[in-house]
C-alpha cells in the first residue's frame, strides 16, 4: 500500500479540487476557533487602538478627534517619554540604551560562554546554570536583584562587596544615574542563557574537519575565531539579536518590580509608559498612541522574520 | 585524513605528566572565567533562598552569608506568606489561570495549524503570512479596547478575560510553530489515510497529533511558563484582588513590606518552584520550547 500511495495521492488531487467547496468548509471549521479569537482579541482591538491614538479617548472611548496631537506631544512635549538634550533621557531613550547594551552584552557573553564551555567537561552544567533564569518569573528575578542591590552594606550583597573596597553604600535603584545600568545588568543576567544555548547549538554545527583543516594550515586560534567561527554563526547571532530587541521593546515586568519606572520617571521604558499612561493615569488616547509606536518599532522585525521564513521555504 | 592523524599524535604526547600540567595551566583562565560566571549566576538566587529560611530579625541584622558562622533556620516566613499574606490563595489562582490559558491555545492552534499544513483552501499562504505578522502584535495593543469591551461582561473579575487574552495572544506563535512541524510529517502517510477514507478530523487525531507530541509539548511548556510567570497581563485583565496570581501578589508585598526580604524571598521561591520543577524534569522539551520561536 505504501508503494501504491504516491501515484494514488497524485491522482486524488484533481478530485479534491473538484469538490473543493466541501474541503473549504472543513478547513473553515478547523480555522474557526483560531480566527474568532484572533479577530476579537487581536485584529479588532488593533484597529480600535489605532483609531483611538488620534483621539483624546476620554474614558477609553472616542470623545474628541485630535489628529496627530498625541504623537506630537509624545515626541516633542513629554520629557518622561523623550527629552532630547545632552544626555537625552526618557522612556524611548532608555529603550535605546537597553537595545544597545543589553543586546550586545547578551550576544557577547553568550558567545563567550558557548565557546569556552566547549573546552571543559562540565559544559552541560555551566550551560544549565546560565540558562536557569530563563525559567524564572521576571518578578522573582526582580526580587532577587533588588535584594542584591539593597543599599545597606550589612544585608545587601553588592554593597557588602563594595564595602570591602571602601566604596558606598550605593543606592543603585534609588538614583537616576545608576538605576538604568543596574536593571540592564539584571536583564543581561536573565537572558544570557538564551543566547548561550542557541549559539552553542550553532557552534556544534560547525564541522570539526573545517577547524582541523585550518589548524593544520597553521591558522591561529584567534583567526579561527574571527575568520571561521564568527562568520559561520552570523545568522544565529542575528536571530538572537532580533529576539533580544523584541524583548527590549516589550520589557515591562522587571522595571515594574525593581523601580516602578523611578526614581521620578528615570527608568521608564516604552511598555511601562504605555501601562502608566493608560491605566493609573487614564490618558487613553495617549496610551493608545504609545501602543501604536510599540507596534511600529516591531515592524522591521516582522520584515526580517518574513524574509527569513521565505528564504527557508525556498531552500527547503 | 592527515588532520585526524595529527590530532591523534597531539593527544598521545599529552599523556606525559608535564604535558598535562602545561595543558591545565594553559586552560586555567577558561576555568577561572567559567567559575566566576557560575558564581554570578548562582549566588544571587542562593542568597534569596537562604534568606527565605532565616528569621527576619537575623535578616535585618546581618547578611545572608553570615549563615556560615551563625546558622539559624525557620519555616516561619513560608507559613506567614502562605497563610496571612495570601500567597497560598494566589498560588491556587496561578494554577486556575495557567491551566486553561495553556490548554485552550494548544487545542485551537493545533487545529488551525493542521488546516494550514494539510488542507487545501484559497488564500492559505496569505492567511499564514497574516498569522506570522500577528506574532508581533504587542499585548499593549489590546489593553484599552479589551478592558473597555470586557467590563460589562464580568469576565475581568473572574478568570474569563485572562484565559481568553492569554490564549489569543499565544495563538500566532503556536500556529506558526505547529504548522511548521506538521508540514514535515510524511506526506504519503496522510495521503494514504485519505485514500482509506479517513476524515480530516480522523487524520488529525490519529496521525498528526500522535506524531507531533514533541512539538506540541514544547509549545505547551513554553505557554505554561509564560502564563505562570506573567505579571503584566494579570495586572490588566484580572481586576479582582482575590483572583490575583502570585506575581501580582508579590509586587503588592513589595509595596507593603519594601525591606522585609525574608517574606519577599519566601514568596519569590514559591513562584519559582513550579518552573524549576518543569525545568529539571522536562529540560529537553523546555529548551526546545524556548528556542522554537527563534530558531526553527
Amino acid at each position: 500500500m505504501a508503494v501504491a500511495s504516491p501515484p494514488a495521492s497524485r491522482g486524488s488531487q484533481p478530485k479534491s479540487r473538484g469538490d473543493g467547496f466541501q474541503i473549504n468548509w472543513t478547513a473553515l471549521l478547523f480555522m474557526l476557533p483560531a480566527a474568532l479569537l484572533l479577530l476579537v482579541f487581536l485584529i479588532f482591538p488593533a484597529i480600535f487602538t489605532f483609531g483611538l491614538s488620534f483621539d483624546r479617548g476620554r474614558g477609553g472611548e472616542f470623545s474628541e478627534f485630535v489628529g496627530l496631537r498625541n504623537y506630537i506631544n509624545l515626541f516633542t512635549n513629554d520629557p518622561n517619554f523623550l527629552r532630547i538634550g545632552f544626555p537625552p533621557s526618557g522612556a524611548l531613550w532608555n529603550n535605546v540604551l537597553w537595545v544597545i547594551f543589553y543586546t550586545f552584552l547578551c550576544v557577547f557573553l553568550g558567545l563567550l560562554i558557548a565557546v569556552m564551555a566547549t573546552r571543559v567537561r562540565y559544559e552541560a552544567i555551566i550551560k544549565a546554570v546560565v540558562f536557569l533564569p530563563m525559567a524564572i518569573a521576571a518578578t522573582a528575578i526582580g526580587v532577587i536583584w533588588s535584594f542584591v542591590y539593597f543599599p545597606n552594606a550589612n544585608t545587601g550583597l553588592m554593597n557588602a562587596l563594595l564595602g570591602i573596597f571602601g566604596i558606598g553604600p550605593v543606592a543603585f535603584l534609588g538614583s537616576p544615574d545608576t538605576v538604568n545600568w543596574a536593571i540592564i545588568a539584571v536583564g543581561v543576567w536573565g537572558s544570557v542563557g538564551f543566547a548561550t544555548v542557541i549559539l552553542s547549538a550553532a557552534l556544534k554545527g560547525i564541522s570539526t574537519e573545517v577547524l582541523e583543516a585550518a589548524r593544520v594550515d597553521g591558522a591561529s586560534e584567534r583567526s579561527i575565531f574571527f575568520k571561521i567561527i564568527i562568520p559561520m554563526v552570523s545568522l544565529p547571532i542575528s536571530v538572537v539579536a532580533v529576539t533580544l530587541v523584541v524583548n527590549v521593546i516589550k520589557l515591562f515586568d522587571l522595571i515594574f518590580v525593581m523601580s516602578r519606572g523611578g526614581p521620578g520617571a528615570s527608568s521608564r521604558v516604552i511598555a511601562f509608559s504605555m501601562y502608566q499612561e493608560a491605566f493609573p493615569t487614564g490618558r487613553y488616547g495617549y496610551g493608545a498612541a504609545i501602543a501604536i509606536v510599540m507596534l511600529l518599532l516591531l515592524v522591521p522585525v516582522l520584515i526580517f522574520n518574513v524574509r527569513r521564513f521565505n528564504s527557508e521555504r525556498v531552500t527547503a | 585524513m592527515t588532520a585526524t592523524t595529527v590530532g591523534a599524535e597531539t593527544r598521545n604526547t599529552d599523556r606525559t605528566f608535564s604535558e598535562k600540567v602545561t595543558r591545565f595551566i594553559g586552560r586555567s583562565p577558561v576555568h577561572i572565567v567559567l567559575g566566576l560566571i557560575g558564581l554570578i549566576w548562582l549566588v544571587p538566587s542562593l542568597g534569596l533562598l537562604i534568606t527565605s529560611f532565616r528569621p527576619s530579625s537575623d535578616m535585618r541584622a546581618s547578611g545572608w552569608w553570615t549563615i556560615i558562622t551563625n546558622p539559624s533556620f525557620t519555616l516561619d516566613n513560608y507559613v506567614r506568606v502562605l497563610e496571612s499574606e495570601g500567597i497560598g490563595a494566589a498560588f491556587l489562582n496561578s494554577v486556575f489561570i495557567t491551566v486553561p490559558s495553556t490548554l485552550i491555545p494548544l487545542v485551537v492552534a493545533s487545529l488551525a495549524a493542521f488546516a494550514l499544513a494539510w488542507i487545501r483552501f484559497p488564500f492559505r499562504d496569505t492567511v499564514f503570512l497574516v498569522i506570522i505578522g500577528l506574532m508581533l502584535i504587542p499585548v499593549q495593543i489590546g489593553f484599552i479596547p479589551l478592558v473597555q469591551g470586557l467590563k460589562p461582561t464580568g469576565l475581568l473579575t473572574n478568570f474569563g478575560a485572562i484565559w481568553l487574552t492569554h490564549a489569543a495572544y499565544a495563538l500566532p506563535f503556536g500556529i506558526f510553530l505547529l504548522r511548521n512541524f506538521f508540514i514535515t510529517l510524511p506526506k504519503d502517510l496522510i495521503e494514504a489515510a485519505r485514500i482509506d477514507g479517513a476524515s480530516n478530523l480522523g487524520i488529525f487525531r490519529t496521525i498528526v497529533v500522535p506524531l507531533s507530541v514533541p512539538a506540541i509539548a514544547s509549545y505547551g511548556i513554553f505557554q505554561f511558563l509564560w502564563t505562570w510567570n506573567d505579571l503584566l497581563m494579570s495586572l490588566v485583565y484580572v481586576q479582582r484582588n482575590a483572583a490575583q496570581p502570585m506575581p501580582v501578589k508579590i509586587t503588592q508585598l513589595l509595596g507593603t513590606y519594601a525591606s522585609e526580604w525574608s517574606l519577599l524571598a519566601a514568596a519569590s521561591f514559591l513562584v519559582m518552584v513550579v518552573p524549576l520543577i518543569v525545568f529539571f524534569s522536562l529540560q529537553r522539551f523546555f529548551v526546545q520550547g524556548l528556542l522554537a520561536g527563534s530558531v526553527k
